[in-house]
C-alpha cells in the first residue's frame, strides 16, 4: 500500500472539511450582534486573507460573492478578482446598491464583503454593509478582515488581484 | 536503470500540482507594489476643487508634500489640519501641501476643505492617479516630493506626524 498517496489523500480530505466547517458557520451563532462598526463585527464571521485566497484556489471549494463594499475609486484601481462592487457602504446609495445586487439571492447564499479604505478600526463601510445583508435574512455572511487596508493585506501579499471599474 | 512512471507517480506528481495550487503558488496576479522613492516624482495637471489649475511640473524648487486622502477616511481628517499648519508655518520656506481627495465626487470634498479651511490646493484623484502613485489601495498615503522633484519619502496608513514633519524640515534645509 502506498503510505505516501494515503497520507496526501487525508490531508486533501482534512482541507477539505475544514473549508467546509469554515463556509456553513451555525446561522445562528451569527447574528448574536446585529453591529455598525467594523470592530464589532463578531470575530466568528471575520475571514483572514490567507483563508479567503485558499477559498478561492481552492477546486471543488465552495466559491462565495465577493462583494467590496468601500471606495470605488479604489475599487478601479484594484480589486479582488472576480469581485464585485456594491457600496460604500457608509452611504445610503451605497447600501441600496448592495440590497438590489443582493436582493434576489436566496438568503442563505454565501458572500463575503471586504472594504480596506484605510484601518479595520476606522472603516465606515464594512459595519454598515454587514448590518444591511443581516437586516436582509442573509445567513452565511463573512467579512474579509483587512487589518490596515487592501494594498498591505491582499495586494502586496500577492493575492490575486484586477482592475477597472 | 531508469524506472518506467507508474499510474501512481503520476497520481503523486497531479496532487503535488494541486496542492500547490491550492497553496497559490504561481496562481495569484496580483501587481507587485511600487516605491518611488527616489524616483521622479510622476507629473500631473489637474483642476483644484476652486476650479484652478495645478501643475505639480510647477512647484519645482518647493518640498511638495503630495497627500491622498478621502473624507471617510478617519485617519486623514487627523492629519489634514496639521499640514495645514505646516503650510502656515513652513510656506514661507518653499512647503507646498497638495491634497489629493480620492471620494468618487468633489461635493464632499468640497464641504470638507471648507470646514477645515485648508490653505493649500486640493485636487480630486482617481485609479489613474493612483497607479501612477505606485497603487493606492489604503489611505492616508502621503508622499514627500524634495525641491528637484524627486519623491524622498512616502508614508502608507497612520503615519507618525513627528516624522514626517522631522523629514520636512530635513528637505527644506537641502537648496
Amino acid at each position: 500500500m502506498n503510505m505516501g498517496l494515503v497520507l496526501r489523500t487525508g490531508a486533501a480530505a482534512a482541507l477539505g472539511v475544514a473549508l467546509c466547517a469554515l463556509v456553513r458557520a451555525p446561522a445562528a451563532a451569527q447574528w448574536a450582534l446585529a453591529p455598525a462598526a467594523a470592530s464589532t463585527i463578531p470575530a466568528s464571521q471575520l475571514l483572514q486573507p490567507e483563508q479567503l485566497n485558499l477559498l478561492l484556489h481552492t477546486k471543488g471549494a465552495e466559491k462565495p460573492l465577493v462583494l467590496q463594499v468601500g471606495s470605488h475609486v479604489m475599487f478601479a484601481e484594484a480589486h479582488i478578482a472576480g469581485s464585485e462592487y456594491a457600496g460604500p457602504g457608509s452611504q445610503d446609495a451605497g447600501l441600496q446598491q448592495l440590497r438590489s445586487r443582493v436582493g434576489p439571492l436566496k438568503r442563505n447564499a454565501f458572500i463575503v464583503i471586504y472594504c480596506g479604505c484605510c484601518p479595520w478600526s476606522h472603516c465606515p463601510n464594512i459595519g454598515p454593509a454587514y448590518k444591511l445583508l443581516h437586516d436582509m435574512g442573509f445567513t452565511r455572511v463573512k467579512a474579509l478582515y483587512l487589518a490596515d487596508n487592501f494594498g498591505a493585506d491582499w495586494a502586496d501579499k500577492g493575492y490575486p488581484v484586477e482592475s477597472g471599474r | 536503470m531508469r524506472r518506467r512512471l507508474g499510474s501512481a507517480d503520476w497520481r503523486v506528481s497531479l496532487s503535488a500540482v494541486v496542492l500547490l495550487a491550492c497553496c497559490g503558488v504561481g496562481v495569484s496576479q496580483a501587481a507587485p507594489a511600487v516605491s518611488l522613492v527616489n524616483k521622479k516624482a510622476p507629473e500631473f495637471v489637474r483642476r483644484q476643487l476652486n476650479g484652478r489649475k495645478i501643475d505639480l511640473a510647477t512647484l519645482r524648487g518647493k518640498v511638495v508634500l503630495l497627500n491622498f486622502w478621502a473624507t471617510w477616511c478617519a485617519p486623514c481628517q487627523v492629519e489634514m489640519p496639521v499640514f495645514a499648519g505646516w503650510q502656515s508655518r513652513y510656506g514661507a520656506q518653499g512647503f507646498e501641501a497638495v491634497g489629493i481627495s480620492m471620494d468618487d465626487d468633489p461635493a464632499s470634498p468640497r464641504r470638507l476643505t471648507a470646514k477645515l479651511k485648508l490653505n493649500y490646493p486640493v485636487i480630486m484623484g482617481d485609479e489613474k492617479l493612483g497607479e501612477l502613485y505606485g497603487g493606492v489601495l489604503g489611505l492616508p498615503v502621503s508622499y514627500l516630493v524634495d525641491r528637484d522633484g524627486v519623491v524622498r519619502a512616502q508614508f502608507k496608513g497612520e503615519a507618525d506626524l513627528n516624522t514626517i514633519e522631522a523629514e520636512v524640515r530635513k528637505l527644506l534645509s537641502q537648496p
